[in-house]
């Protein structure tokens, strides 16, 4: 059986240090570059992501703005930093598919949020702390 | 069977069909891929969920309440040198965090070299700026219990916003600790040699995705909490 976990599994003490085994070559390594540019990026990003609070960008495109920078920074980070873009497509659609139903959880909550909120206007009048 | 060949080392099927001949061959799903990593990738998975929830239901009491939401831009202000910035604190710890990722993404590469002194180095400053983000968050934490704030209430609107500044905050501060324990365990391991008997330095990886999983978060939070 082909599994990189023997190698670790048996732990025997071998007296010189082991040459490489094998399994390495498919260990994730490339060019440090790649890294230096992906930090410069995510500085870059988050600098972006800060001047929208600064300059008060409103509204529409407030949100889209922080929500694009969001997105950029996460996925550098998960494809980048995290090695994922060289991941085999077993691993990559068993962990990016699932949180992709948290779609589900968050229109429900809204959707709920919306009820309860009206709910408050209704019963509590707007902006009413005091709900005798 | 063709199925059996994506267990051999160097055959690769493209595409969509190493994804089904992967699941089906009943052994293991995901080939040539350490244990530790898959285990580690499926805990942040699950861990993904939690943050969700967290930032989830902050969007809910956020969207529900009916009493104005504090702006986060004045709360995390700070005065400098006689001039007033805006959530310049969370700036800062922002760039801290994006800094630890990138020492710890070419920790993982020096470790694949096998340079022992730099790999364990840069873990340490890695760990480093880990230290400096919660000292940060606890600054913040104290200046904003003594303005009042408290998970029931706060000066300047919605009582819900100190429930979920504590929660949210609170739990993304334990991770980044926990990782720093985390990462200099394993940086001392490194610096003692215990992986070279192995030859396998995917330890290092496997910590190194929890950390940037760590700076994936505070990248949601960011945008969320503080930037919303």
């Amino acid at each position: 059986m082909e599994h990189e976990g023997v190698v670790e599994d048996t732990g025997h003490a071998v007296a010189q240090p082991a040459p490489a085994p094998a399994n390495l070559q498919h260990g994730q390594q490339h060019p440090l570059g790649i890294y230096f540019a992906i930090w410069g990026l995510l500085f870059v990003l988050s600098t972006f992501s800060y001047l929208v609070d600064y300059f008060h960008f409103e509204g529409f495109q407030r949100w889209a703005l922080i929500v694009i920078f969001m997105w950029l920074k996460a996925g550098l980070i998960v494809a980048i930093f995290m090695h994922m873009r060289w991941e085999r497509l077993a691993l990559k659609y068993a962990i990016l598919i699932p949180p992709l139903l948290l779609g589900v959880l968050v229109a429900l909550m809204s959707i709920e949020s919306n009820y309860t909120f009206w709910t408050r206007v209704i019963f509590f009048g707007l902006f009413g702390t005091h709900a005798h | 069977m063709t199925d059996h060949a994506a267990g051999v080392p160097g055959t690769q099927t493209p595409g969509l069909r190493t994804l089904v001949t992967d699941w089906s061959t009943d052994q293991e799903a995901f080939k040539r891929v350490h244990w530790g990593k898959a285990m580690m990738w499926i805990f942040l998975l699950s861990d993904t969920f939690i943050f969700s929830c967290f930032l989830t239901s902050y969007m809910t009491v956020r969207s529900s309440t009916t009493m104005p939401w504090p702006n986060p831009s004045e709360v995390f202000a700070l005065n400098i040198f006689g001039h007033h910035i805006p959530l310049i604190l969370i700036a800062i710890m922002t760039f801290i965090l994006i800094s630890s990722s990138g020492t710890m993404a070419l920790a993982v590469n020096y470790g694949y070299r096998r340079d022992r002194r730099t790999t364990a180095l840069l873990m340490f400053a890695t760990a480093l700026f880990g230290v400096t983000f919660v000292s940060m968050q606890a600054f913040e934490w104290t200046k904003l219990i003594l303005e009042g704030v408290r998970p029931w209430h706060n000066p300047w609107g919605a009582p819900q916003f100190g429930s979920c500044f504590f929660m949210i905050t609170g739990f993304h501060g334990m991770h980044v600790s926990i990782g720093v324990i985390y990462l200099t365990t394993i940086a001392i391991k490194v610096l003692k040699g215990d992986y070279e008997r192995k030859g396998n330095y995917e330890v290092v990886e496997i910590a190194g995705l929890y950390w940037h999983f760590v700076d994936l978060v505070w990248v949601f939070i960011f945008a969320f909490f503080y930037l919303w």
